[in-house]
C-alpha cells in the first residue's frame, strides 16, 4: 500500500487528534482560569490519540504520505509506548510541586509536542523525515529542560543539552548526506533497493553510518555520546527527566532499528538479518554495548544525588537494550521491545517516589531518603524497593525477564563475552540500588526530616506500576505475545 | 579548471571540520552556537551539490531548505536559552555555568 495524502489521512487520526489537543490547548490556556484545566485536557487528549492509536491495529500496513512515513506494527507499538510515557508523566505532574508553578499551558503543549515528535520517530521512512521528527523531539525537550524559570541548574541543563543536541543532529545530517550522495535517495527502500547488490566504498559508507550514529546514540544516550544526559537528568523538572528517560530514549531506538534494519539490511531466512554492505556496524555496536554499560555502572556507584544516579542507570540500560540489536536476528529485536516496556515500568515507578519525596522534602539526594520507611512513607519505600531491585534484574521482578530475554538472545548467537560483561554489569548495579534501600530501611531518620505523605493520585500510579513490575515479573505471556505481535516492519 | 562535485565536498569537509573546532575551542555559548550552524551548512553543501551533480532529482536541495529552517528554529530556542543563563550566571561563558557536579 503507498498512497497518496489525501488517502492516507485515515490512517492518521493518532497524529490528527495529538495536534488537534496541541492547538486546542493554546487556546484554552488563553480563556481558562483554573489552570489545573489545561493539564486534564491534554491528559484526555492523550487518551483519545491511544484510542485512535489502538483501532488502527486492524487497518492494513503501507507507505503514507508518498512513503513519507509507514504504518505498521512496529510504529504502532512505539505510539503506544510514547503515549503511555506522556500520560504517565502528565499524571505525575499534576501533583508534583515543582512544575505546578511553571506556565501550564506552555507545559503541557510542547510535552504533547514531544510526544507526537515521537510517533514520527517511530514511523519515518525517509532520511528527511528522520531528521525533522528527532529535531521536533530535540528542540521540545531542551524547552521542557530549561522549563524552571530563574532555576541555575534547569538552565545550565538546558544550555548543555542544546550543545550536545545540536552537534549531534548536525552530525547526523552530514553522515545522511553522504548516504544520499551514494544512493541518490532518501527514501529507506529506495536506499536498500541501491545498497543491495554492494560495490559500495565501505570505507565511506561506514563512516557515514558512524556520523548518524552520532544523532541516534545521542537520543538513545550511548557511550561516547552520553556525557549529556546526567546534568541534563539532574538538572531538568524531575517529571521532564522521567519522560526523557524512557519517551525520548525509546523512540531513539525505534529510529536506529528503523534504520539500522529496514533500510540497509536484509531479512534473511528464520528471521536473521544479513546486513547488506559489508560494513561492520554490528560488530562496532559489540563494543559500544559493553563499554555503554560498564560506564554507565561505574559512573553511577559514587552518585549522591538519586536523579544523577538514575541517569547513569539509564546510561547502562541502553547499553542492555543494544544487546539485542548487536546479536542480528529477529529474537534479540523482540527483546529490545520488551525490554522497552519493561524499563518504562520500573523507570517511571522510580521517578514517580523521587517526585514524591521532592514534593515532601524538597531534596534529590540519597541522604533525604534516610529511613524513608519509617517517616509515613513506607508504602512509596517498598514500591522505591521493587522498582530498584527490578531494575537490577532480580527475580521474581518485570526486570529479570526483560533481562533474561535479552541475554538469552546474546547466548543462542554465542556472544559469550557481551553476555558474561552484561551480567557482571548486573552484579555490579545490585551495588548502588541496594545502597538507596538500605538508606530507605535501616539508616536512622533523623529528628529534622520532614514526614513524607503521598496524594492520592499519587498512590494510584505507584499502585499501578509496582503491580504491573511484579505481574509481569510471574505473568510475562501477553507481553511475550505483544511484542511478537509488534516487530513486524512494512518494507515493501 | 572546472567546478565539479568533489570542489563542493571538500568545502563541506573543510566547513564541517570548522563547524567541530568552534564548538570544541570556544567558551561563548553564542560562538559554539554559531559552530553548530557552520556544521548545519556544510551539510547542505553536501546535499545541494549531490542533488545536482549525482541523484538527479531535487531531494536534496529540499532538505536543504528544510535544514535552514530547523536551524532558524534551533538558534531561536538556543538563543533564548542563552539569555536564561545570561540572566542568571551574567556571563555566557559556558565554563562559568558548572554548578552541576558530581
Amino acid at each position: 500500500m503507498d498512497l497518496n495524502n489525501l488517502d492516507s489521512l485515515q490512517f492518521f487520526y493518532p497524529e490528527i487528534v495529538l495536534t488537534g489537543v496541541i492547538l486546542f490547548l493554546i487556546l484554552v490556556d488563553l480563556v481558562v482560569v483554573d489552570k489545573r484545566w489545561v493539564g486534564y485536557f491534554a491528559f484526555a487528549g492523550c487518551l483519545l490519540s491511544l484510542w485512535a492509536t489502538l483501532r488502527l491495529y486492524v487497518a492494513p500496513e503501507g507507505w503514507l504520505f508518498h512513503r513519507m512515513i509507514v504504518l505498521d506494527n512496529f510504529s504502532l507499538f512505539f505510539k503506544v509506548v510514547s503515549l503511555v510515557a506522556a500520560l504517565s508523566v502528565m499524571w505525575i505532574s499534576f501533583s508534583s510541586r515543582e512544575v505546578r508553578s511553571v506556565h501550564q499551558g506552555e507545559y503541557y503543549t510542547i510535552l504533547l509536542t514531544s510526544a507526537l515528535g515521537m510517533f514520527f520517530m517511530a514511523s519515518s521512512t525517509n532520511l528527511l523525515m528522520a531528521y525533522l521528527s528527532l529535531e521536533l523531539v530535540s528542540l521540545t525537550s531542551y524547552i521542557l529542560t530549561g522549563f524552571l524559570p530563574r532555576n541555575r541548574r534547569s538552565s545550565e541543563a538546558a544550555l548543555k543539552y542544546l550543545i550536545y543536541g545540536g552537534v549531534a543532529s548536525g552530525t547526523m545530517i552530514y553522515g545522511m548526506s553522504w548516504v544520499f550522495g551514494m544512493t541518490g535517495s532518501l527514501d529507506y527502500a529506495r536506499i536498500n533497493e541501491v545498497l543491495a547488490p554492494g560495490g559500495m566504498n565501505h570505507l565511506t559508507l561506514f563512516i557515514a553510518f558512524l556520523f548518524i550514529l552520532a544523532g541516534f546514540g545521542y537520543k538513545i544516550v550511548f557511550v561516547p555520546f552520553h556525557m549529556w544526559s546526567p546534568d541534563v537528568y539532574q538538572g531538568a523538572p524531575t517529571p521532564i527527566t522521567a519522560f526523557l528517560s524512557v519517551g525520548s530514549n525509546a523512540a531513539g531506538v525505534a529510529i536506529l532499528i528503523r534504520f539500522f534494519f529496514p533500510a540497509v539490511s536484509r531479512l534473511g531466512d528464520e528471521g536473521n538479518w544479513l546486513f547488506l554492505t559489508g560494513v561492520e556496524w554490528p560488530h562496532f555496536l559489540l563494543y559500544v554495548s559493553m563499554v555503554t554499560m560498564t560506564v554507565g555502572n561505574l559512573c553511577a556507584l559514587n552518585q549522591q544525588n538519586v536523579k544523577r544516579l538514575l541517569a547513569y542507570s539509564g546510561i547502562a540500560h541502553a547499553g542492555y537494550i543494544l544487546m539485542g540489536l548487536v546479536v542480528l536476528n529477529n529474537e534479540g529485536l523482540k527483546a529490545m521491545l520488551l525490554y522497552i516496556i519493561v524499563y518504562l515500568i520500573m523507570n517511571l515507578g522510580a521517578f514517580l517516589v523521587v517526585v514524591i519525596v521532592a514534593n515532601a522534602t524538597g531534596r534529590e539526594d540519597i541522604e533525604g531518603y534516610r529511613g524513608l520507611a519509617r517517616r509515613g512513607a513506607a508504602i512509596p519505600a517498598v514500591c522505591m524497593a521493587i522498582f530498584l531491585f527490578s531494575l537490577t534484574g532480580l527475580p521474581p521482578l518485570a526486570g529479570f525477564v526483560g533481562k533474561f530475554f535479552l541475554f538469552a538472545a546474546a547466548i543462542r548467537e554465542e556472544f559469550y563475552y557481551l553476555a558474561v560483561v552484561a551480567i557482571i554489569n548486573s552484579v555490579i548495579s545490585l551495588y548502588y540500588y541496594a545502597r538507596v534501600v538500605k538508606t530507605m530501611f535501616l539508616d536512622e531518620p533523623s529528628p529534622a526530616d520532614q514526614q513524607v505523605l503521598m496524594t492520592p493520585k499519587d498512590s494510584a500510579l505507584l499502585g499501578v506500576l509496582s503491580s504491573l513490575t511484579v505481574v509481569f515479573g510471574l505473568y510475562w505471556g501477553p507481553l511475550v505475545h505483544y511484542t511478537n505481535e509488534s516487530l513486524r516492519f512494512f518494507m515493501k | 579548471m572546472t567546478i565539479g562535485l568533489a570542489h563542493y565536498l571538500v568545502v563541506g569537509a573543510v566547513l564541517f571540520g570548522l563547524g567541530l573546532f568552534t564548538v570544541l575551542t570556544r567558551r561563548n555559548a553564542i560562538s559554539i552556537l554559531m559552530g553548530v550552524e557552520l556544521i548545519l551548512n556544510s551539510a547542505n553543501i553536501n546535499y545541494v551539490a549531490f542533488s545536482h551533480y549525482s541523484a538527479g532529482n531535487v531531494e536534496g536541495q529540499i532538505y536543504a531548505i528544510f535544514v535552514i529552517m530547523l536551524a532558524a528554529a534551533e538558534a531561536a530556542v538556543g538563543l533564548a536559552i542563552v539569555l536564561a543563563i545570561f540572566q542568571i550566571f551574567h556571563t555566557i561563558d559556558v565554563g562559568a555555568a558548572e554548578t552541576l557536579k558530581e
